[in-house]
């Protein structure tokens, strides 16, 4: 085997189809890309959600002197009894893992610590504005509803706050943003391999001459086949490395600028970009090589 | 070397068969034309021969190999050990005369110094020293088929198919087309030329096997292209 024929043969068959070979390119980049963002948003989800699923609360409100919530009118906040009633209700359920009370002190810390860089709303909040309230840790967060049903509307209780359903609410923007990348990706790539059919099928006739010689001379199927596969497999690399600029790319100006308004020390890592990044490159690649593969089957007759 | 064991081809689009019960028997070392008007099955016989096309039924051995038993894998070995040149000469027009030559080594996988060594012998034998680097385009018919020939016989194969060599050639070039073709049969090569040159067949005083609508109707050593002519 002649590695230099060979490669010569590659050089002359892409600069033949110019611009074919480019479509190949910038079609493999763009959907190696979103397969590989929807690879990448797939990895956060399951980081952000491992991390939450340890943090996620349910806040148990309790009313406070001249309270707002209906719950609460004219009781003049919770009381001691109340308070205590509600703590061994919490605690005698069987999804309840744990409780915390939290009173208004450490409340407004909390608070404080949060909205550290906002002084209009420190200066407008009083430690009495705080509620008391009881957080409350499941077993299993899925597990909810019981839960919330039993402590809403329970005497001394203003509001019930699930922070899984807020998060709920922030995944399932995420999921769909992820099947939007994939299923696009999936278009592309099906796009590709019909361009690369053609590729592989143009270069087959313009070359027919020579591979017609090939044959006759006994040259074996594997070198005659392999200048075109390998046209396919280099257009397929070079968009496969455009593609990983991309992904580079969207990593530090799109997921590290998201991932500062987020809570949660969770950032996408450049390991798992570049197992992304190694993952879409053969894909790529391999689609290339059955796509030139199957053509050749069809067009050139060995 | 070229056995035909009662070979029967019929081309899916026609009802009439290209060769009709064909039983022939080609020495080592022989020269043998194939005559007979268009249609009657010469190029059939050939591409057979090459396993370019299957027979409906019968046994062909080329080369001591039964052709219904190799496998497609093992067919480009076959084609190494069988030279082809054809009417249209089918040269590679951006390649010179050493390169047209060289190609045929390169693609099997010959070492470069060996190309090297062969081709000049080979550009030699056929007439077309000081000539290697000319393009096609630049030579006439006669001296493109002759580099044709020298690409078939580069690799030293143990028979040589030629398709009507001297169809698009003059009958005064055709003579020296003739004069290689028989050095190459000299070396021990067996050869099989289809042709429609009257002429020519006459006076080489070869073997001849004249086909008729995919039957052999005549097989005479040191024959002439027909009676009737």
């Amino acid at each position: 085997m002649r590695a230099n024929f060979i490669f010569s043969e590659v050089w002359i068959g892409l600069r033949r189809n110019l611009t074919m070979t480019i479509a190949v390119i910038v079609t493999v980049a763009i959907g190696m890309a979103l397969l590989g963002v929807g690879l990448m948003i797939n990895s956060q989800i399951s980081a952000m959600k491992d991390f939450w699923s340890d943090k996620v609360e349910i806040s148990v409100f309790l009313c406070k002197k001249n309270d707002a919530f209906p719950q609460c009118k004219g009781s003049g906040g919770v009381s001691q009894q109340e308070q205590a009633a509600l703590k061994a209700q919490i605690e005698a359920m069987p999804q309840v893992q744990g409780v915390e009370f939290e009173n208004a002190a450490q409340a407004y810390a909390n608070f404080r610590e949060q909205f550290k860089n906002d002084t209009v709303m420190i200066s407008a909040i009083q430690p009495g504005d705080m509620p008391e309230s009881f957080r409350i840790k499941l077993k299993d967060p899925d597990t909810y509803s019981a839960v919330i049903d039993a402590l809403k509307g329970a005497p001394g209780v203003s509001n019930v706050i699930n922070q899984k359903e807020i998060l709920d609410t922030f995944f399932g923007l995420l999921e769909s943003l992820r099947w939007a990348a994939l299923v696009v990706a999936i278009i592309l790539v099906f796009a590709a391999t019909l361009l690369i059919g053609n590729t592989v099928r143009l270069s087959a006739y313009n070359r027919r001459r020579e591979t017609g010689i090939m044959r006759l001379v006994g040259a074996s199927n594997l070198y005659i086949q392999l200048p075109f596969v390998m046209e396919g497999v280099i257009a397929g690399l070079i968009g496969g490395v455009v593609a990983a600029v991309l992904l580079i790319v969207s990593k530090v100006f799109l997921f590290d600028q998201v991932q500062r308004y987020l809570v949660s020390n969770n950032p996408l890592t450049w390991e798992t970009v570049a197992s992304v990044i190694s993952l879409t490159m053969i894909i790529g690649v391999l689609i290339c090589v059955l796509a030139s593969f199957v053509t050749l089957r069809r067009y050139l007759r060995v | 070397m070229i056995h035909f064991d009662n070979v029967t081809k019929v081309y899916a689009t026609q009802s009439r068969p290209a060769l009709d019960h064909v039983s022939v028997d080609v020495d080592k070392g022989e020269f043998v034309f194939l005559v007979g008007p268009s249609g009657s099955g010469k190029s059939t016989f050939l591409r057979l021969v090459l396993k370019e096309e299957r027979p409906n039924s019968g046994a062909i051995h080329v080369a001591g190999k039964d052709l219904a038993r190799l496998s497609n894998f093992k067919i480009p070995h076959l084609r190494r050990r069988i030279g082809c040149v054809f009417q249209d000469f089918r040269l590679l027009p951006n390649k010179n005369v050493y390169e047209n030559v060289a190609f045929a080594l390169e693609v099997i996988g010959k070492p470069r110094r060996f190309i090297r060594k062969v081709v000049p012998e080979v550009v030699e034998l056929v007439g077309l020293e000081g000539k290697a680097h000319r393009m096609p385009d630049e030579l006439s018919g006669g001296e493109q088929q002759r580099v044709a020939m020298a690409r078939a016989f580069v690799n030293r194969p143990m028979i040589l198919l030629a398709d009507e060599p001297t169809g698009n050639i003059d009958p005064a070039t055709s003579i020296g087309i003739m004069k290689v073709l028989d050095r190459i049969n000299r070396t021990g090569t067996t050869v099989v030329m289809a042709t429609h040159d009257a002429a020519i067949v006459d006076s080489m005083r070869k073997r001849v096997v004249e086909l008729e609508d995919g039957k052999i109707v005549r097989d005479q050593s040191r024959g002439v292209y027909g009676q009737a002519y």
